[in-house]
């Protein structure tokens, strides 16, 4: 067969960007449109939702209709090439942690399947007051105005609150309830539980000054990637713009194995193998930005070695690969009596909630630290695969049309017609919240397992605690009382048992600060401006910063502190520090 | 043509600003990646799928006889083989071989039922026959203890053909689902929200 070299270009780009999901996106977007010229390294296919989307096709047209595949664990419609299990990228574990790794290898990442719900930190998240985590070293008013942004740039449907730790936005108007939504406002109200308008990126008006971006026709898929660009993700919104600046290079199918540093220890470039031809590049940066997703960034950095970086490139303080946090998830379904038979009308609405409970309750109360937003919802969707899955299990329990009581489950014209009216009766909630940082949950590389790349593997180790457990069970308490309320039917029920239902690490695929930033090199990676301590010109843009999550999607916070890094770049430049 | 550094970049992109397009409109290819919304690995392990067989004709028409008993015919749409309910079912077991042992060995077990009482598979018994079993095991709530696995088998049964039913284009007509196409969503209805009672469930205006 052909043999392997490693082909070294002469040239050198003002930045090397390592992923193409909100962080590496919005650096190549601000660093191309102020006119450095950027290599932007994608580790998955090329993607525009224009050409590659799902949207708007039919069941009927999956011979699966829509069922997850092994290229696509969210659905076969789904935007997302990837999953949990990748061929030929394995990860491991060790002392019988449960932690699953999700990864998404396309342009624009996890943004094109995400749920769009767009939240920004509130004060007491960069700076809280109740002594259980460290403090970020920056506040909500450094960061306000990368928000407000943000918010121009891509746009956010929303309402204004007053909330103190849910800082209002400038926002987009916000979706109607659906039916089954509306009971559950109501359902709420009576249980004292804090229920107002979504907020998602999505175009639900046009967005002033944007020639670029449709507006949203309301069907319901943004999972499936938007082919008008109607909603957030990085490919649509933030890189296939940056190409058109004409500063923006893209290669995609490039895996990077490690940032290489000079003997100074800064920065120079870095290696990858191009998943096409098998075949080994290098490329040369003045400076390098990491924004491969949280867990694949401090992934590098561990493999970047060198006499200068002996524990991996940043990593003097060893905390790397430490603090590693997934949010906690519990949800719970219901079924609404009062919604047999219902008249039907177009229901899909936005594809992201239309319902959010923020998280407002004194912890003094309470047996956990800390707390976690609710994302409610439920209407008359497409019929999938799994359609109907209520009807056996409910159509014993209720009177029929001719309100005679039947046993349940059955066949035939009347079962057939069981399906019609249960048609959009059901509903869910679900439950977002902070898990803490920890010293010991973490990723770190195994020394023994090599991917098909012969890229060293990371090893996960990640335990949930009694104050993620207790969080997961006033979750299903809140809901409980809510579908009470609602006079409506559960249909789960968890128990101490299994946790109360929170989901194992990695599931709610939100996972962050495992390149911390802080004031003090020894005791962080990053500094305030997600630029590492220990090599000045290599920066870190997405999750991996965090210093503690908060009760808030990261997504926002990724696109502002990437914004504020870029910013910082251009002036660091300008001054020639870098 | 603007190509770039193909020699030492990857041989995977290519960025063309041809004369004869707009200025602004930048076509970025690499290779396998087609114009469609299926990455090649999808539309080759479909392929490969739809060549296999895995049901027995007399295993499909088992499925297509029991699929019509879950759903018949009626006033308002087809029956299940109708909107091809046995085909799908058959792509699903290939597709998830993890149902091929519980579908292959649920059938043969009706069969030895319908074989003990009736001296015929389920297939050749006459439907009074067929249903007088079906009723053994489509209700699980009253279902004797050695019926249970039938009742199993009858649950899958029932799920398939309600997943490949409502999921094709004549269920999907007759559920009364109606979105998917472009709209202007203004909230639920007026006089649905009335229905109901929900007049004044609503979020107050604020002042901004």
């Amino acid at each position: 067969m052909g043999e392997i070299q490693i082909k070294k270009s002469s040239k050198q780009y003002d930045a090397v960007i390592v992923g193409s999901g909100a962080g590496g996106g919005m650096a190549a977007y601000v660093l191309a449109n102020a006119g450095l010229k950027v290599l932007l390294l994608e580790a998955g296919p090329y993607f525009d939702p224009k050409i590659h989307s799902s949207q708007l096709k039919f069941s009927y047209e999956s011979p699966r209709r829509g069922a997850s595949t092994k290229e696509r664990a969210g659905g076969d419609f789904d935007a997302a090439y990837g999953g949990w299990d990748i061929d030929g990228e394995p990860y491991t574990r060790k002392d019988n942690t449960e932690f699953d790794w999700f990864r998404s290898r396309m342009l624009g990442g996890r943004t094109n399947h995400w749920g769009r719900i767009s939240l920004r930190f509130g004060p007491k998240d960069f700076q809280p007051n109740d002594g259980v985590s460290e403090r970020w070293p920056i506040t909500y008013e450094e960061v306000k105005p990368y928000y407000d942004k943000v918010d121009r740039l891509i746009g956010v449907y929303g309402s204004v609150e007053g909330l103190e730790n849910d800082p209002d936005g400038i926002f987009l108007p916000a979706p109607k309830p659906r039916l089954p939504e509306l009971f559950i406002m109501k359902g709420a109200a009576a249980a004292g539980v804090k229920v107002i308008p979504g907020r998602g990126s999505i175009l639900t008006e046009a967005l002033p000054g944007n020639r670029d971006r449709g507006v949203c026709f309301f069907c319901g898929q943004c999972g499936r990637s938007c082919k008008v660009y109607a909603d957030f993700s990085s490919s649509s919104c933030l890189v296939i713009p940056a190409l058109k600046t004409g500063n923006l290079e893209l290669i995609s199918n490039a895996m990077v194995r490690e940032v290489i540093t000079g003997k100074n220890g800064l920065a120079t470039g870095v290696s990858y193998v191009n998943r096409d031809d098998l075949q080994e590049y290098q490329v040369n940066g003045k400076s390098v930005i990491l924004g491969a997703s949280s867990c694949e960034s401090t992934r590098i950095m561990f493999n970047s070695k060198s006499q200068r970086h002996p524990n991996g490139l940043g990593n003097s303080s060893g905390v790397l690969g430490k603090y590693l946090q997934d949010s906690t998830g519990a949800s719970k379904s219901g079924f609404l009596p009062q919604l047999l038979d219902r008249k039907r009308f177009n229901e899909d609405g936005a594809g992201a909630i239309h319902l959010y409970g923020p998280w407002v309750l004194d912890n003094k109360k309470l047996d956990f630290p800390r707390g976690y937003h609710i994302e409610f919802g439920g209407g008359m969707g497409m019929p999938g695969y799994g359609f109907g899955g209520i009807v056996p299990q409910m159509n014993g329990k209720y009177p029929g049309p001719d309100g005679k009581m039947k046993e349940g489950g059955g066949y035939g014209a009347s079962l057939k017609n069981d399906y019609r009216r249960f048609y959009g009766t059901t509903f869910g909630m679900s439950g977002r919240g902070v898990g803490m940082a920890r010293v010991d949950n973490y990723c770190e590389i195994d020394p023994n397992v090599v991917d098909k790349f012969g890229i060293p593997v990371l090893r996960f180790h990640y335990k949930w605690n009694n104050d993620e457990i207790n969080q997961a069970k006033h979750m299903q308490e809140t809901f409980s009382s809510i579908i009470h309320e609602m006079g409506a039917i559960p249909l789960t029920e968890h128990r101490a048992e299994n946790m109360w239902g929170l989901a194992a690490p990695g599931r709610i695929i939100h996972e962050v600060g495992s390149a911390r930033m802080g004031d003090d090199a020894k005791k962080s990676v990053l500094n305030k401006w997600c630029q590492a301590h220990d090599c000045k010109n290599v920066f870190v843009v997405d999750g991996a910063s965090h210093v503690q999550q908060s009760d808030k999607n990261a997504t926002w916070t990724i696109l502002a502190l990437s914004m504020r890094t870029a910013e910082y770049i251009l002036e660091q430049r300008k001054m020639l520090n870098i | 043509m603007k190509a770039l550094g193909i020699g030492t970049l990857s041989a995977g992109v290519l960025l063309e600003g041809c004369k004869t397009k707009p200025k602004d409109e930048v076509v970025v290819k690499s290779p396998g990646n087609t114009e469609s919304d299926r990455l090649p690995e999808e539309v080759e392990r479909d392929k490969k799928l739809n060549e296999q067989t895995f049901f027995t004709p007399h295993e499909m028409a088992t499925i297509t006889v029991l699929s019509n008993i879950i759903i018949p015919k009626d006033d308002r749409s087809g029956s299940a083989s109708d909107a091809k309910v046995p085909e799908f079912i058959e792509f699903i077991v290939k597709d998830k071989p993890e149902q091929q042992v519980p579908m292959r060995g649920g059938l043969r077990w009706l069969d030895m039922q319908c074989f003990k009482r009736y001296n015929n598979p389920f297939k050749d018994c006459d439907s009074k026959q067929q249903i007088e079993i079906v009723d053994e095991i489509a209700y699980p709530a009253k279902a004797k203890p050695d019926m249970k696995p039938g009742v199993a088998f009858f649950d899958r049964m029932r799920s398939l053909t309600a997943t490949g039913f409502f999921s094709s284009k004549m269920g999907i007509e007759d559920v009364g689902y109606v979105g998917n196409v472009p709209n202007k969503w203004e909230g639920v209805p007026a006089d649905i929200i009335k229905q109901y009672g929900l007049e004044n469930v609503g979020f107050s205006p604020k002042a901004s």
